[in-house]
């Protein structure tokens, strides 16, 4: 079970993350962040305020768009990560990868 | 024993037991005569020759009740044949007899009263055989779909028969109150009983008419038989006069009055048999199409007999019948030309039956709209029904006829109905292909996981320096947890843990990648950064984007006693200290393989080093292990996989495997994991003696 909202608070895209992401719903991760592509943001901030578990499935999707984000100069970040899905994240090493702040504020700081 | 007889011989032996009665009760009458007529002082009792006729008449009623009751067979027509046939052959005897009577009458053979008993013996043992297998067969009709009331109405008429029978015995003459009494009983038993005519819907309209033929010939018998008794019982000379019995007015009066009855009943049941025919004819077309297609009949076989079986229900003169199948449409066409069905289309241009001949239904439709006028020099109406399978229309059923108004909505329940059973053939003939793909779909993820097992080794080592265990179980059919070894020069091994992101069959592909890298770099006997390096830049070529895997690889030298280790992502492994009695997880930084795609990646490997004892142990793990949950969603986790090694890591390493197994179900209890998940233990036994100098 997961719930994904995406909505755009000057200039800044942001994706809102509920619940579970396993293979089955790391398709919806997949379209949030392709539709952010599409419509050309360059600004994404991803909320995992509320995300109770990611699958490798669901990290999966992230890495997919670390190279395309590059190439399209697309800056991303990630707030409220808890502490369970920072080990995850830690141990895979993704977060050397990813631009992981604490807060909501941090991640609008960080495009200043 | 008399159960153990067999039918067959019951009836042997109640036939020779009927001739043996017969003659008794003929010779007795006759010696009787004889005493009679030469006033011979024999004391010869009365009684004997009604003993010899009772046994006579018992002996026809268990002789037919073995022939007509006991047979379980319910062909109406075939009953009454036999009635028809009994009472033809003992008709003709009767005739023949009544005939020599005729010829030599007025002679003095003929006015003999020997000769007159001596034929009525005879006509007393044609009566009888033909009155109670007559008896018999009414029986069996009467009784057609019986119910307890009217089984219990029977046994009651039988029993007054019985009782008639022996009030006989009595010598109460015809006419007395008596006598009359219980001929009102067995009246009003009878005509109980001669209402029960349920066999007669059964007929159709042939059947009816010869049944009541062969009814109205077995009267007629009754009747002849009467007279030809009538004329015996007035010649005054008799030793017993049938006609003094009121078992046989009751038996006789019963017999004609069913006869009657049924001839009536049948008559007037004559026009409604076609309609009944028809039901039936309906019902069993219905029967037929439900069985065709487990009968192995093909689809085309199925349309072909829904459209002759519809057609015969509404009378239409012309239909046809179109289903779509995968690409193609299939027709069937009864008199009709193709052009016509085409000129029959046009003429409905804009009504709602259009879109049921173009196959364009998408919604429900009330069924009165199924039927339609017609503008066509030939057909006048048309009645077009949808044939649905899963709510989506893949066909149609149109009905012709050259009447005007020729439907009506009891014709379209008919072809409803049958429409229905025809969707519901085709649905399971889908159906059923459909599980035969599902099954070859099976066969293959069987394969699959038969080739996916083989990528896990088969022999694990265990020597003298190591000893090994693992056990490995895939969410589905495939998994995507991959462990292996091997020793690249003596006493050197290389050590794989590998854990492919997402499961099932592709996991399993990428897993079988792995095992390529593994054994082409690790007979190299790379060390464990390298190994991590080369593997990254071969895995960036050929993984799909969102797909990574993680890994640990370790080097052991059992020669220096040296575990290398370089941690590429995957969950890091717990080491167990024996000196130290310490369970501590094998930390480093690592990056998953495939997560960053180029040179920089190299950045992020890192590797360590470290020295092990005796007794030491390493468990390698996946995280099917760490994040499998119980019933309220909690993980096992790492700190209670790390307590579980801890308390089994004094074991030989299959019990340590075995005590993390048990532990884990019982965190688990009966939930499945929905994971693949895998442990490998490996315990370092001896140190070399090179070490220990």
């Amino acid at each position: 079970m997961a719930e994904i909202n995406s909505e755009n608070i000057n200039e800044i895209h942001f994706i809102h993350i509920n619940g579970e992401i396993d293979a089955q719903t790391s398709i919806y991760l997949d379209n949030a962040l392709k539709n952010a592509v599409i419509s050309n943001e360059k600004k994404i901030i991803v909320d995992l305020l509320r995300l109770e578990y990611i699958s490798s499935a669901g990290l999966g999707v992230f890495i997919s768009y670390l190279d395309e984000f590059k190439i399209q100069d697309i800056c991303m970040v990630l707030f409220g990560i808890s502490e369970k899905v920072k080990h995850v994240f830690d141990i895979l090493g993704l977060n050397k990868l990813l631009t992981i702040v604490e807060t909501k504020e941090q991640a609008i700081d960080s495009f200043a | 024993m008399l159960v153990l007889i067999s039918d067959k011989i019951k009836i042997k032996l109640s036939f020779v037991s009927g001739v043996i009665f017969w003659t008794l009760f003929t010779s007795s009458i006759i010696y009787s005569l004889f005493i009679q007529n030469y006033n011979l002082s024999v004391s010869f009792s009365s009684l004997f020759p009604k003993v010899c006729l009772t046994g006579f008449i018992l002996s026809v009623f268990s002789y037919y009740r073995f022939i007509i009751t006991k047979v379980d067979t319910f062909n109406f027509i075939d009953l009454l044949w036999k009635v028809f046939i009994t009472g033809l052959v003992t008709t003709l005897i009767s005739l023949a007899l009544r005939f020599f009577l005729s010829v030599f009458a007025n002679s003095t053979l003929v006015e003999n009263p020997i000769t007159i008993n001596f034929f009525y013996c005879i006509l007393i043992g044609l009566v009888m055989i033909y009155m109670i297998s007559t008896f018999m067969v009414w029986k069996k009709l009467i009784l057609y779909q019986k119910s307890k009331k009217l089984l219990r109405l029977w046994q009651f008429f039988e029993l007054v028969l019985l009782a008639s029978y022996f009030f006989d015995f009595l010598e109460v003459k015809l006419g007395e109150p008596r006598f009359n009494f219980i001929l009102v009983l067995l009246a009003i038993s009878s005509i109980m009983l001669i209402f029960n005519l349920k066999w007669i819907a059964y007929l159709n309209f042939k059947q009816k008419w010869k049944s009541m033929l062969f009814i109205l010939l077995s009267a007629i018998y009754l009747y002849g038989f009467s007279k030809n008794l009538l004329q015996f019982s007035n010649t005054d000379s008799l030793i017993i006069d049938l006609f003094d019995r009121s078992f046989i007015w009751g038996m006789y009066g019963f017999l004609l009055f069913y006869a009657i009855i049924s001839i009536l009943v049948i008559l007037f049941n004559l026009p409604t048999s076609s309609v009944f025919e028809k039901t039936l004819k309906e019902a069993l077309d219905f029967q037929k199409l439900s069985q065709s297609i487990p009968r192995g009949e093909t689809k085309n076989q199925t349309y072909e007999f829904l459209l002759d079986s519809s057609m015969s229900a509404v009378f239409a003169t012309a239909a046809w019948l179109e289903i779509k199948e995968d690409t193609k449409i299939s027709k069937v066409i009864r008199n009709l030309k193709e052009k016509d069905i085409l000129k029959i289309k046009s003429t409905l241009n804009g009504s709602i039956i259009k879109s049921i001949l173009d196959l364009e239904l998408t919604y429900k439709i009330n069924s009165g709209k199924f039927i339609h006028k017609l503008k066509h020099p030939q057909y006048k109406s048309i009645v077009a029904l949808p044939i649905l399978i899963q709510g989506n229309q893949v066909g149609f059923i149109a009905l012709l006829s050259e009447v005007s108004n020729a439907f009506n909505p009891e014709m379209i329940n008919i072809i409803t109905t049958f429409v229905n059973q025809a969707s519901i053939s085709l649905e399971n003939l889908s159906l059923v292909q459909e599980s035969i793909e599902n099954e070859r779909y099976k066969e293959q993820l069987k394969i699959a996981k038969n080739v996916q097992k083989s990528l896990l080794p088969t022999k694990l080592i265990n020597n003298d320096y190591l000893t090994m265990a693992a056990f490995s179980m895939a969410a589905d059919e495939v998994g995507g947890d991959y462990y292996d070894i091997l020793e690249y020069q003596k006493n050197k091994f290389g050590l794989i843990i590998a854990d492919v992101s997402g499961k099932g069959t592709s996991a399993a592909f990428q897993m079988a990648l792995m095992k390529g890298i593994f054994h082409s770099l690790g007979t190299q006997g790379v060390t464990p950064k390298d190994f991590n390096k080369k593997a990254n830049t071969a895995l960036s070529q050929c993984l799909e984007l969102q797909v990574f895997i993680t890994a640990t690889y370790f080097d052991i030298d059992s020669e220096k006693n040296i575990l290398h280790f370089s941690r590429a992502g995957h969950c890091p492994s717990l080491y167990y200290c024996k000196k130290e009695n310490t369970v501590n997880y094998l930390n480093a930084d690592g990056m998953g393989l495939g997560m960053l795609r180029n040179i920089s990646y190299h950045n992020y490997v890192h590797s360590k080093t470290l020295k092990y004892e005796e007794e030491d142990a390493l468990l390698l793990y996946t995280d099917g292990i760490t994040e499998a949950r119980n019933r309220k969603g909690e993980q096992f986790g790492s700190e209670r996989l790390k307590k579980s090694f801890a308390s089994h890591a004094f074991k030989l390493a299959e019990g340590i495997k075995e005590g993390i197994k048990t532990d884990l179900s019982t965190f688990i209890e009966e939930v499945v994991i929905d994971d693949d998940y895998t442990l490998v233990i490996i315990q370092f036994k001896k140190t070399t003696k090179k070490w220990l100098k």
